[in-house]
């Protein structure tokens, strides 16, 4: 055969199956991974209760307004006829915070926790759900077998542990009472503070860098220590974040400096501040290439005709750079979401169940959460667990499209 | 070396190089260069790759500015003034000198804006009656209004190779410089619009002064008045060999190089 075309044929064929393999590899480890996020998300579990709504309310309880739950309560605690909601024990809840200003999820909580008692006992997956019946009612003889007389049987119903209560309720002692509120809150201020911070700085070092840094050893030795901070472990953010921030400059970061008494220097802004360290050589070297990507034609174009550096960059540049700039950000952005180590470091809360309201305020984030529910020894916390990651993933994908639109309408 | 002057009447000098020489770090690009540039008259620079033409050329508005470690040594005035003096601005030289580049390379903006745009930055309070006529005129300057007249908001980047280079030429006149220098402005394009482009020049010259680099023998003796010839030295400099009459440097020239280059015998 002249060339050996066929052997080099067949080299071809078997570098194209090793690339085709690598993609199909990489599929599948994915699927693999949100099937088992969606698997722990959602199954039937066997619940237990002591009573059930319908002994006291004929109408579903999420069907309720906020107004009937309140009078229901009242009623309930005025009959006297409940051992779980005395008159008294509706005294103290009304003292400590009246029923006229309870949010209709807290009211819920209230009757769950005082006269339905709903446990559950075991959790099943997805899968499990789907496809052992069998095996869930074996488990749920079992159960009514080993229970004593006269208390209340399990029961198997389907749940989805992404509910609205999980939206809305903070954490709690309970996986089923617990939701990721305060954390979604925090991972959304701490994002919004990141940005606000490292996107005007990042920017404007990358155009310092592009536009006007001459070449010298000592540009060349910044340009160097950027591009390895982008490489830097994130757990060494977190250690600079807490000497610095949290320690060090304690009475800025806590809000001492404004008069706030009340916190120390484990705050959303010292997150925001170490986060924004972290990202800061993402959004430098991303914005980098985008203004070294903008062709040499237009700045020539610009000073052709006479206009200054500050008006080619802010006429020229910045526009065609915007969607490679727009790029970075995503990148930054999805990095700032899904960082845990530096936010152990400097002490985001592991149980919080206050919102945060500012700068100064104590904070968790979502990771935070999922690695704290992960590691509880009830079952349950793994399926609120695997919830919050796929709310996790989706709040990521959705600040991902929205950066994208925005992309696309500017680069038109 | 000053031109023979036959039967014309001597020209008025806009710009003028005096011993110039251009550097890039310890490189010298281009070497002792005299040369005057006739106003309202079209030089051409003409010789063989990298002989230093546009850098010669882009030494008469300061673009050489932009690039790291260039300089010039010597002179280069304009009208008597050297652009390299200590308390000139390059920004203003190069309102007075404009610049048309080798590939079209309009704003991706729309047409009127490509235009509007050099003249907004001089006067930002400019109204609007005020900078659509200049817009106007431009274009019309540049043989490109009736084509694009009913399109103004449309992008630049739309127009065709050649008209994208008119739309070029617009924007540079829009600022009413003095000079118009021109880098190899055909040599992206076809030649039809080669033509229209040389028969703009033609018209452009009534107003202004225009240096223009080609490496196309035909253009420089179809469309230019004067012609510089360069070559590159044994050390890698350009020098200017030759500087006379357009006419004289294709028929007569005084140097053997000049003779052979423009007779396609090399280069």
């Amino acid at each position: 055969m002249k060339n050996n075309i066929a052997s080099r044929n067949r080299t071809a064929k078997i570098g194209q199956s090793v690339m085709f393999g690598s993609t199909l590899f990489a599929l599948v480890a994915l699927v693999a991974l949100l099937l088992n996020v969606v698997n722990r998300s959602f199954g039937n579990v066997i619940v237990r209760r002591e009573m059930e709504a319908s002994a006291f309310s004929p109408t579903p309880l999420d069907q309720l307004s906020r107004d009937d739950l309140a009078a229901l309560v009242k009623r309930i605690a005025d009959s006297d006829d409940y051992e779980g909601l005395t008159r008294g024990a509706y005294r103290r809840m009304d003292l400590e915070k009246p029923f006229a200003e309870r949010s209709k999820d807290d009211i819920i909580g209230i009757i769950n926790e005082r006269l339905i008692k709903e446990e559950v006992v075991t959790s099943f997956t997805m899968w499990q759900t789907v496809f052992d019946q069998a095996g869930m009612n074996a488990e749920l003889a079992k159960l009514n077998k080993s229970l004593k007389v006269g208390s209340p049987e399990g029961r198997i119903e389907f749940r989805s542990w992404i509910n609205s209560r999980f939206f809305t309720q903070t954490m709690g002692s309970v996986a089923e009472n617990s939701g990721i509120r305060v954390a979604i809150l925090g991972s959304l201020a701490v994002i919004a503070l990141t940005m606000l911070l490292a996107l005007p700085i990042g920017i404007g070092a990358a155009i310092y860098l592009e536009e006007y840094a001459v070449k010298s050893r000592l540009n060349d030795l910044i340009q160097t220590n950027i591009t390895n901070l982008a490489g830097v472990p994130s757990i060494i953010y977190g250690m600079l974040g807490l000497f610095v921030f949290v320690r060090a400059l304690e009475s800025f970061t806590s809000g001492a400096m404004f008069g706030i008494t009340d916190s120390n220097g484990r705050t959303v802004l010292s997150a925001g501040l170490t986060m924004s360290l972290l990202v800061l050589p993402i959004i430098i070297i991303n914005a980098q290439e985008a203004i070294r990507a903008v062709p040499n034609s237009l700045r020539q174009a610009s000073y052709g005709i006479g206009a200054t550096k500050w008006e080619t960059i802010r006429d020229h540049i910045m526009p065609a750079a915007l969607p490679g700039i727009m790029t970075g950000t995503i990148l930054a952005m999805s990095r700032a979401m899904g960082e845990t180590a530096p936010m152990v470091v400097i002490g985001a809360s592991t149980f919080i169940v206050s919102d945060p309201t500012g700068p100064f305020s104590k904070f968790t984030t979502l990771p935070i959460q999922i690695y704290t529910w992960t590691a509880q020894p009830d079952e349950q916390f793994r399926n609120i667990a695997a919830a919050a990651i796929l709310v996790l993933l989706v709040t990521l994908l959705s600040l991902n499209m929205i950066a994208i639109l925005l992309r696309n309408r500017f680069s038109k | 070396m000053q031109p023979q002057k036959q039967n014309s009447k001597p020209k008025e000098q806009k710009m003028l190089a005096e011993k110039a020489s251009i550097f890039y770090g310890s490189f010298r690009a281009v070497a002792d260069v005299t040369l005057p540039v006739y106003e309202r008259q079209i030089t051409a620079i003409i010789g063989p790759s990298g002989c230093g033409k546009s850098t010669l050329l882009r030494a008469f508005n300061r673009m050489n500015d932009l690039v790291q470690g260039a300089r010039v040594d010597g002179k280069v005035l304009l009208d008597g003034e050297d652009i390299y003096g200590a308390e000139v601005d390059a920004v203003a030289v190069r309102r007075r000198v404009g610049m048309v580049f080798q590939r079209p390379n309009p704003f991706p903006k729309s047409i009127y804006d490509n235009v509007a745009y050099g003249v907004r930055l001089g006067n930002s309070r400019i109204s609007k009656p005020e900078l659509d006529s200049i817009v106007e005129q431009s274009l019309r300057g540049a043989a490109l209004w009736d084509e694009v007249k009913d399109k103004l908001k449309s992008s630049g980047t739309a127009l065709s190779g050649g008209q994208q280079q008119r739309l070029c030429i617009a924007r540079a006149i829009a600022v009413q410089p003095d000079v118009l220098l021109m880098d190899e402005p055909c040599s992206a394009l076809d030649p039809i619009a080669t033509i229209k482009i040389e028969e703009l020049m033609q018209t452009l010259k009534e107003r202004y002064t225009i240096m223009i680099v080609t490496h196309n023998m035909q253009q420089a003796s179809r469309a230019s008045d004067y012609t510089v010839m360069m070559m590159m030295r044994a050390d890698r400099a350009g020098e200017m060999i030759e500087f006379d009459e357009t006419k004289r440097i294709f028929t007569n020239p005084r140097d053997k190089r000049t003779e052979d280059y423009v007779s396609g015998r090399f280069g």
